[in-house]
């Protein structure tokens, strides 16, 4: 009886649905600029030479000057880099936050810059989550997900659940980081940075490279607008190892499987993956490893990061609001960055723009700690 | 080469932090890795971190740590070659 | 759904179910957690590569998870305040002087929360769902919420919750099974009550 009724709760779940967007990258400030820059090839990194790091490096960072261009327009108080980031990419979407309303905020180092003055307190994700949530005037109290480089895509599962569950009627969520002499060292004392632009999937990919950006999105039961709906997810940890994915890729296969039952949608039905392609030589093989397993060898893949860079606690985020506007606009964008294919078993490159009709698409993403999180979408048409 | 060899020892245990490993417990030549001493990829980063700041050697490639680190014996041969602290 | 099981671990001491199995002089974290592995009998020497956010989570889940088979469908959801900001901490030290610039892969690994959830589920085998939040204290609402909308949607059999808070030798982990095993109802207020007692 107990299982019944859970059953029948399951089949009566809310329908979730994404129904506004927006982002703030080294290729644009808003989603069409940023359309425009990845279907005219042009990739967010460059060659950079500064502070952070003792050689030239490359990167996807956000030019200064534009960024506090762009915020002066919305005020003249003080905040930090991160957190004009985020109020800029959540500003043209929030309207009206109530007390059904949450706010979730994912970012894996959020203003660990604060840490080269020594300023702790200021280095507190919960007390990022306050300055932000108290711009905006949202009154519920912010849930800020940090689960290294699946927190962006792990937070759009999350605020679906919480809506389905009740516990919320929509949620705004904003997802963030920086490229920081923090994060570049780190990357770099683990040998996984790439000495040319990252390389997803390809045969000579040495590594990533780093990136930053911010993307917010609204998630509602509301279907007023909708662009997207949120179907199933899958959040499973490979429990084999902490910086090194799984061989077999068992998290990341479980976790679409999970979101694939519960949207009852079926690999062949799968018109386009949006995958994490950090371009390492271990993540890269893992996913195709993983993605043959799941029979979704044949779907189209691709990874943004060829123009984005890795920007971990956001990469979720911004490359699901891409992957919505590639469904909404029924084309696939080229995995940029990727030749020839590196991986040992087959999977579906996208090499080039291509017209397709995109019904059904799917977000995935794998981090440190062996963690991976898994989307099914669906355009509301 | 011995005196190197034992300080080796000593240096892997405490900045690998092999907790219930004393150095009288290592032998020159067993293997560091795979079923030896059952190190992993991030203690051969750590190991290349070491080799730098301990004894002033950047290594270019770091594919070329798989067979330094093999064993103590061939740590300390390498280390005696290409020095600079 | 119920409380199971429920494991504090500050102030020098492990408490479990209301049972202190293990307690010392006040002494560093370090030495306290060296003498807890013993003492409980533990034989994992990758617990000495931890942080020590990760070894008091993976204190509290030792205990948690004893009598659990391995690989079972138990979900984690976890929370702190400070993230990995203690490790963090040591991690700008190892890159703030230009003259002695060596960053840690061991250490830098360490500077994300979640790292602990990943430790625990390769210890137990636990190829299940894992989440680490951030609040400014102990939200019993929303743990108790989340943890049910696993269970009530079949993600999850049994949820391992909790609290694991680690900044500059001051700790406190607050960590419970969920399951439909056990006395205490699984709601917001007898989490409350339990994390203030």
């Amino acid at each position: 009886m107990e299982t019944q009724s859970r059953l029948i709760k399951i089949k009566m779940a809310k329908e979730v649905f994404i129904t506004a967007a927006n982002c703030i990258t080294p290729i644009g400030f808003d989603i069409q600029t940023n359309i425009k820059n990845i279907t005219n090839g042009t990739s967010g990194i460059q060659l950079h030479e500064n502070a952070m790091m003792k050689n030239p490096f490359y990167a996807a960072i956000i030019d200064n000057e534009q960024l506090n261009k762009a915020f002066a327009k919305i005020t003249q108080a003080p905040f930090t880099r991160l957190e004009k980031m985020m109020i800029l990419a959540l500003h043209p979407i929030v309207n009206n936050p109530d007390s059904r309303t949450a706010f979730i905020l994912s970012t894996t180092k959020g203003n660990i810059t604060a840490l080269e003055s020594e300023d702790i307190e200021k280095a507190q994700l919960s007390v990022l989550a306050k300055t932000i949530a108290n711009f905006f005037g949202f009154t519920t109290e912010p849930i800020v997900i940090s689960n290294a480089c699946v927190s962006g895509i792990l937070a759009v599962s999350v605020a679906k659940r919480l809506i389905q569950g009740g516990m919320y009627d929509k949620a705004y969520v904003v997802a963030g980081d920086e490229v920081s002499e923090f994060v570049l060292s780190g990357f770099n004392s683990f040998q996984a940075m790439s000495d040319a632009p990252c390389k997803p999937y390809s045969k000579n990919r040495s590594g990533v490279t780093l990136g930053e950006a911010a993307a917010a999105v609204l998630i509602t039961a509301d279907s007023a607008n909708a662009k997207t709906k949120i179907l199933g997810d899958g959040a499973i940890n490979d429990a084999n190892h902490i910086s090194g994915p799984s061989r077999t890729g068992e998290g990341l296969f479980r976790s679409v499987e999970s979101a694939m039952k519960e949207s009852g949608v079926t690999a062949g039905q799968i018109d386009y993956i949006s995958a994490h392609g950090t371009a390492t030589p271990f993540n890269d093989e893992m996913e195709a490893i993983a993605f043959n397993r799941l029979s979704l060898e044949n779907a189209p893949v691709n990874s943004l990061k060829g123009f984005y860079g890795h920007t971990l606690g956001a990469s979720g985020l911004l490359e699901t609001v891409i992957a919505i506007e590639s469904a909404l606009q029924d084309t696939l964008f080229p995995s940029h960055g990727f030749d020839e294919s590196g991986v040992s078993q087959p999977i579906n490159i996208i090499e080039k723009t291509t017209a397709k009709n995109i019904r059904y698409f799917l977000k995935t993403a794998s981090g440190f700690g062996g963690c991976n999180t898994a989307v099914v979408l669906e355009k509301v048409s | 080469m011995e005196a190197l060899k034992q300080e080796l020892k000593g240096k892997i245990i405490e900045v690998l932090n092999l907790e219930d490993i004393a150095v009288a417990d290592i032998n020159d030549d067993d293997a560091l890795f795979g079923d030896g001493l059952g190190l992993d990829s991030i203690d051969a980063l750590e190991l290349i971190v070491m080799l730098d700041k301990d004894y002033g050697i950047k290594l270019v490639d770091p594919k070329e740590g798989k067979n330094i680190f093999r064993s103590i014996e061939t740590m300390a041969a390498y280390i005696t070659e290409h020095r600079t602290k | 759904m119920y409380i199971q099981s429920l494991c504090t671990i500050g102030n020098n001491a492990i408490i479990l179910n209301g049972e202190t199995v293990f307690t010392t002089e006040n002494q560093p974290f370090a030495d306290f957690s060296k003498q807890a592995y013993h003492h409980l009998g533990i034989s994992y020497p990758k617990f000495f590569k931890m942080d020590s956010l990760s070894k008091l989570a993976f204190l509290a889940a030792e205990l948690l998870l004893k009598d659990e088979p391995e690989s079972g469908d138990i979900a984690l959801v976890f929370a702190n305040k400070s993230s990995s900001l203690d490790t963090d901490i040591k991690y700008q030290k190892s890159i703030s002087d230009p003259e002695n610039y060596f960053p840690s892969p061991a250490v830098f690994v360490y500077t994300l929360p979640n790292i602990c959830l990943g430790e625990i589920s390769i210890r137990h085998q636990l190829k299940s769902e894992n989440s680490f939040f951030i609040f400014d204290a102990f939200n019993p609402e929303f743990m108790a919420s989340y943890a049910n909308i696993l269970l009530e949607t079949q993600k999850a059999g049994k949820v391992l919750c909790g609290w694991t808070e680690y900044i500059n030798e001051e700790y406190k982990a607050f960590l419970y099974l969920v399951s439909d095993d056990g006395t205490t109802i699984h709601n917001k207020q007898n989490l409350a009550t339990a994390y203030t007692k």
